[in-house]
């Protein structure tokens, strides 16, 4: 049995809130991907029964409907936990106005994305590459979002209805705004293959939990690196993770 | 002397009262009014002058035309031509070159503020040499004519959203009314052609109440404009079944399935075409075996082809759809993550096996 490194601590990093956001989110992406592309090219479904006996393109429909009011109520909690949540998981980690946060984007790509270097970046929460791709896919499921509003309130007695309508006639109307929500699913698609490659990857190199971590919400972090997290935070009032750690280290 | 009411003038041309009250019956339900607006019609037709109209042709087809004049009742079909006064229409008019010109200016100048101006085509901004008549251009034209004008009828889809001639890659820079001026009552009457009762409601709202009828923020009139083919098409049932026509020659099309796998925009296009129908109220495309092209949406001709639900993408390939990119792309990143995944065992073997030393910062104090 080989073991080398001591020195990881245990740092409880995605509260309960973010993770079942995560996983609510996962299941309605894949969802809403696969009704949806069954909405836009419908396989040849044939049976000889009579059009009334038989409703399984308006239960697609239904589900595309439903689960999409879910993704966007997931949505609108998770938007909530960015101000109510921990550090990792505070607004400002996802939008990259410090300079310190651009520099570890460039950090990130060069190590982890061109492999320019074999030495690891070292980051508690995301690192600042992946969480400004989230805050991109946050954006895109705010479009998503509006776009399937559009077309699904149109016509309808909605509360929102005059204003979707509004907002669909402004952008030209149903050809643009299918034409958008159907290209931004190949989007979430492509984001799907990305984030989970790199979800193996950086447990394959770096070894810290990162793929459980969405699940018990714990990650394995060098100890001088937590410490300087925990220098660098000192001053700003301590949140759950920090009390978590501060309980470990009394222990 | 008193002007003459578009009644007097009916009532000059042999029209009987019963057939004038029945029109006014058919427009009112047509315009879905309650049942005092057949009166209210009938008020203003019988109080008010039949109303001026310039009609120009700029780069169209002559459709709206056709279908204005084909007005699906006989009997509208009879009465729309007096309810205006048609001061000029190249198409319709007797009167030729100098003379048509001659009567157009006096016309304008006579009723001033007073006219509506009906457009039929897209209006080129670039060269002059696309759309020139009588030694003027059209957007010259059309400007010198809107400015007078108390409101203006964009017809079909040419006039509204420029229609085939502002398709990609618009050669001559078409552009529709709305997009040249701004400042007047512009009614986007959307359709190639519109729907000949509806163009005539749009006249009659008109005449009847002195403005135009309840726009939508596209500048359509609600009233004809406010439902989706999809909607109202009574082919639903067998989308929501998932029951599709599969091609043309199918057993599916002759039990009249639905079209929306050919491709149908019905639900994409607001028109009146599964309420009203075209030809006498007989039919409408999909009524007919054909899907909806969405002729009266801006930009349709750019969602080619007319047969794919899902259309194509431009300047990438004749072929591609939004669905073909997308799964080009999900291949390229698949790939890339397998090289990235066969570059990083090579580039990061070292840490892999944990033979790399972590690197000592400076301040380590414990010297793990």
């Amino acid at each position: 049995m080989r073991s080398v490194r001591r020195n990881l601590r245990e740092v409880y990093v995605w509260q309960i809130p973010v993770r079942f956001f995560h996983w609510i989110n996962a299941a309605c992406i894949i969802i809403l991907c696969i009704t949806g592309y069954i909405i836009g090219d419908p396989p040849a479904v044939q049976h000889s029964t009579e059009a009334i006996h038989n409703y399984w393109f308006g239960w697609i429909r239904l589900t595309h409907l439903g689960v999409g009011m879910i993704f966007v109520v997931n949505l609108l909690f998770r938007v909530y936990w960015a101000f109510a949540g921990n550090k990792f998981a505070r607004w400002n980690q996802f939008i990259p106005l410090k300079k310190s946060q651009w520099h570890s984007i460039f950090e990130t790509l060069k190590v982890d994305i061109l492999l320019l270097t074999h030495h690891p970046v070292y980051d508690i929460g995301h690192n600042s590459l992946a969480a400004t791709t989230y805050f991109g896919l946050f954006i895109l499921s705010v479009i998503q979002a509006l776009t399937g509003f559009m077309m699904m309130f149109v016509t309808t007695n909605n509360v929102a209805e005059p204003a979707t309508t509004h907002m669909l006639f402004g952008m030209d109307g149903f050809f643009v705004v299918r034409y958008i929500h159907h290209f931004l699913m190949w989007a979430f698609i492509l984001f799907m293959i990305i984030h989970v490659y790199l979800v193996f990857y950086h447990d394959y190199i770096e070894r810290n939990g990162i793929a459980s971590s969405m699940i018990g919400g714990w990650k394995f972090i060098r100890e001088d690196v937590v410490r300087d997290f925990e220098e660098d935070t000192k001053s700003s009032d301590i949140d759950d993770a920090e009390l978590k750690l501060q309980r470990k280290q009394d222990e | 002397m008193k002007q003459k009411t578009i009644y007097d003038e009916l009532k000059a041309k042999g029209y009987t009262r019963r057939e004038f009250l029945k029109f006014c019956g058919i427009m009112a339900a047509m315009m879905g009014l309650h049942r005092s607006g057949v009166a209210q019609i009938a008020e203003a037709l019988e109080t008010k002058p039949r109303i001026h109209v310039i009609w120009e042709h700029f780069q169209e087809c002559t459709c709206c035309s056709e279908s204005f004049i084909r007005a699906s009742h006989p009997l509208v079909g009879k009465i729309l031509l007096e309810l205006i006064s048609l001061d000029y229409d190249d198409t319709l008019m007797a009167a030729s070159g100098f003379v048509a010109e001659a009567g157009k200016d006096a016309a304008i100048k006579e009723n001033y503020g007073k006219y509506i101006l009906c457009v039929e085509g897209a209006i080129p901004v670039g060269s002059y040499g696309y759309c020139t008549c009588a030694g003027r251009s059209a957007l010259e034209t059309f400007k010198h004519e809107a400015e007078g004008a108390a409101a203006i009828i964009a017809w079909g889809n040419c006039a509204s959203s420029g229609c085939i001639q502002a398709a990609h890659p618009n050669p001559t820079s078409a552009k529709p009314v709305h997009k040249i001026i701004s400042g007047k009552p512009i009614v986007n009457v959307q359709g190639c052609p519109p729907i000949a009762d509806v163009m005539a409601g749009v006249i009659v709202y008109y005449t009847t109440f002195g403005r135009l009828p309840e726009l939508d923020n596209m500048g359509r009139p609600k009233m004809f404009y406010r439902n989706r083919i999809h909607d109202t098409c009574y082919r639903r049932a067998f989308y929501d079944a998932g029951l599709f026509v599969q091609s043309f020659d199918d057993e599916n099309a002759k039990k009249g399935y639905c079209l929306y796998y050919m491709g149908c925009k019905g639900p994409n296009t607001f028109n009146s075409c599964g309420v009203m129908r075209w030809n006498d109220c007989i039919s409408y495309p999909i009524q007919s075996g054909h899907p909806c092209i969405g002729c009266a949406e801006p930009g349709y001709f750019d969602q080619e082809p007319f047969y794919r639900h899902i259309p194509s993408v431009h300047g990438i390939g004749i072929e591609a759809t939004a669905d073909k990119i997308g799964a080009a792309a999900a291949v390229a990143a698949l790939a890339g993550v397998s090289i990235h995944a066969v570059v990083t065992n090579i580039q990061k073997r070292q840490l892999i096996k944990n033979e790399e030393e972590f690197p000592v910062k400076k301040d380590e104090v414990d010297g793990n």
